[in-house]
């Protein structure tokens, strides 16, 4: 049900998509007018989501750890999975956003059949490590390569990028390696929500959804290169009006690339609103953005009230006389 | 807000990259590669064949994809003539037929000249980068297919 429902709202964007592809007059909306709304929704509503997160209070220190805490001078720290300097946690969120170093931990429990009975069994589980690590890193690449169309002229970096992505060599256009990473892994993601009974129970829309959008995407930008081409160059006349706010609408880009811009145009404004705003979240998970020194340093809740003290000190030199005469000891004389 | 200065300079940051390229671009004009259509090859032609092998339209979106099945007509099959969708013949050759009509005279030609994509060396197959016709779309696009370093182009497109 849950995964029909994700389907069917992204087959209805695609006809949407498609009829916008297909009616001359509504280029203009599709190709143009869309696309900046879309970006605008993206990035109010990414600054719009991180501030609030950043305006929740935070009083307590808690960084997870998975490594000895810094102690005797002779018990070796692991300053990286137990950072006490602000570089120790600079590493550590580098190695948590770059290599998902959280989910490389990830194993799978289960019930076996022993010897004796039913027996608890862990073991690892670098699937899911595996498939996320190539989808996003092929994401970011392919996002990256997209900025031949929004940069003119070219960084030598970005065509570096591309001919490595095209090292194959393989058919005209080349096939890009990321192109087949991201579609092996997105399906393997898909899959996993549906094959696997513990994920799927835990399943949402809001989780298909997302998967699928990204699969139209992929799918659509792949028959756009491959299958049902486009006049680039005019598509790059548009992009390159769009970044420079003179848009111009070339005619004859070819259907699909409507179709393509479109699907890219929800996910962007869907972004802030989603899931996929873990983008923006993990720069800000305090178990593991926190120097790891709870205990060293004293940590006073932000919004502690003013509480008023009276001191040892300041009830002996209130009393002090009185204390002296009725021969109690004081620190003082 | 907790840690407000990190934020906003993260959010900042955050803004630059995605904004990138409306400031690499800001006030340049969008003028699209100056592909050159009339080279003095075409316009020795009959006006009745001062045409391409395809539309047009046709071979803007599907060159490379016509490129790849004469390569394999030509390598893999043995022939050596393309029958064009208006029955006209073509002697199937990247060099002798495509860079015939689409060579232009580098050093002379003011269209290839003014085009900044074409800066010196663009043309040195040896840089492994397209003849100049070919370059202007595929500077453009950051396309940079490898033929050129066994395909050479005929000479004057060398110059
Ligand atoms: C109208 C502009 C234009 C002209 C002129 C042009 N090309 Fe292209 N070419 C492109 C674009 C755009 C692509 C990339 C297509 C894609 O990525 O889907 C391309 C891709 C290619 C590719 C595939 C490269 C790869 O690695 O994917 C080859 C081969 C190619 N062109 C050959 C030629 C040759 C040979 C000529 C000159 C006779 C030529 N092109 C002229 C625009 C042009
Ligand atoms: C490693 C060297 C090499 C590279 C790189 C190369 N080719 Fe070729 N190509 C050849 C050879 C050798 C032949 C066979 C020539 C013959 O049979 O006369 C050939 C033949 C062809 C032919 C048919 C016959 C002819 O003379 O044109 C086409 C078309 C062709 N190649 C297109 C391409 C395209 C497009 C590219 C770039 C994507 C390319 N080739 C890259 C070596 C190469
Ligand atoms: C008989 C000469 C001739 C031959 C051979 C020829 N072309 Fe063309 N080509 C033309 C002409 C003329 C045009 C312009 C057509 C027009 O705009 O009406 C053109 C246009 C093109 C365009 C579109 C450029 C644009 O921006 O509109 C591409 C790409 C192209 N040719 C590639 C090739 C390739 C690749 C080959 C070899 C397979 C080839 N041509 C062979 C004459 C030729």
């Amino acid at each position: 049900m849950k995964v029909l429902f994700s389907f069917l709202a992204v087959i209805l964007i695609i006809l949407v998509a498609t009829m916008g592809a297909f009616i001359t007059n509504l280029h203009y909306v599709f190709g143009i007018i869309i696309p900046y709304l879309a970006f605008a929704m993206f990035v109010g509503g990414f600054i719009y989501r991180v501030v609030k997160w950043g305006r929740s209070p935070v009083p307590f220190r808690i960084p997870t750890t998975i490594g000895q805490q810094k102690s005797l001078p002779w018990i070796k720290q692991n300053k990286i999975e137990n950072p006490t300097s602000a570089f120790g946690v600079v590493v550590r969120m580098a190695m948590e956003v770059l290599f998902f170093r959280s989910l490389f931990r990830n194993t799978k429990t289960e019930l076996r059949e022993g010897q004796n009975g039913p027996e608890l069994a862990y073991g690892s589980a670098k699937w899911l490590w595996l498939g996320s690590l190539f989808f996003h890193w092929s994401f970011l690449i392919i996002i990256v390569r997209h900025l031949r169309f929004f940069l003119e002229p070219i960084p030598f970096a970005i065509q570096a990028l591309e001919s490595i992505d095209g090292i194959l060599q393989i058919g005209l256009p080349a096939i890009y390696l990321t192109d087949v990473f991201i579609l092996v892994a997105i399906t393997y993601l898909f899959l996993r929500r549906i094959v696997v009974p513990q994920v799927r129970y835990i399943s949402l829309p809001a989780d298909f959804f997302p998967l699928f959008m990204i699969m139209s995407i992929a799918i659509s930008g792949v028959l756009m290169r491959y299958f049902y081409k486009v006049d680039l160059v005019a598509v790059k006349q548009l992009t390159i009006g769009l970044a420079t706010f003179q848009p111009v609408l070339p005619t004859g880009i070819g259907p699909m690339f409507f179709i393509h811009i479109f699907l890219v145009s929800t996910l962007f404004a869907y972004f802030p609103t989603s899931k996929l705003m873990h983008m923006g979240g993990i720069f800000m998970s305090p178990t593991r953005n926190m120097i790891s020194n709870n205990r060293m340093v004293r940590h006073i809740n932000p919004w502690n009230p003013e509480v008023k003290v009276h001191t040892y000190e300041q009830y002996e030199d209130e009393f002090r006389d009185k204390m002296k005469k009725a021969g109690i000891p004081v620190e003082k004389e | 807000m907790y840690k407000g200065g990190k934020i906003i300079a993260s959010l900042i940051i955050f803004a630059a990259l995605f904004t990138i390229p409306f400031f690499y671009n800001m006030g340049k004009v969008n003028a699209g590669p100056d592909v050159a259509l009339d080279t003095p090859a075409i316009q020795r032609l009959p006006a009745s064949e001062q045409q391409c092998v395809e539309s047009p339209e046709f071979m803007k979106e599907n060159h490379m994809q016509l490129l790849n099945q004469w390569r394999e007509e030509a390598v893999r099959n043995g022939q050596t003539v393309y029958i064009n969708s208006q029955g006209k013949k073509f002697d199937i050759s990247l060099q002798d037929t495509c860079l015939k009509c689409h060579a232009t005279e580098s050093a002379s030609n003011p269209v290839v000249l003014n085009n900044p994509a074409n800066s010196t060396g663009v043309s040195n197959p040896a840089l492994n980068a397209s003849p100049e016709f070919c370059a202007s779309c595929h500077d453009y696009s950051a396309v940079k297919p490898l033929c050129w370093t066994c395909h050479f182009e005929p000479k004057e497109a060398v110059k």
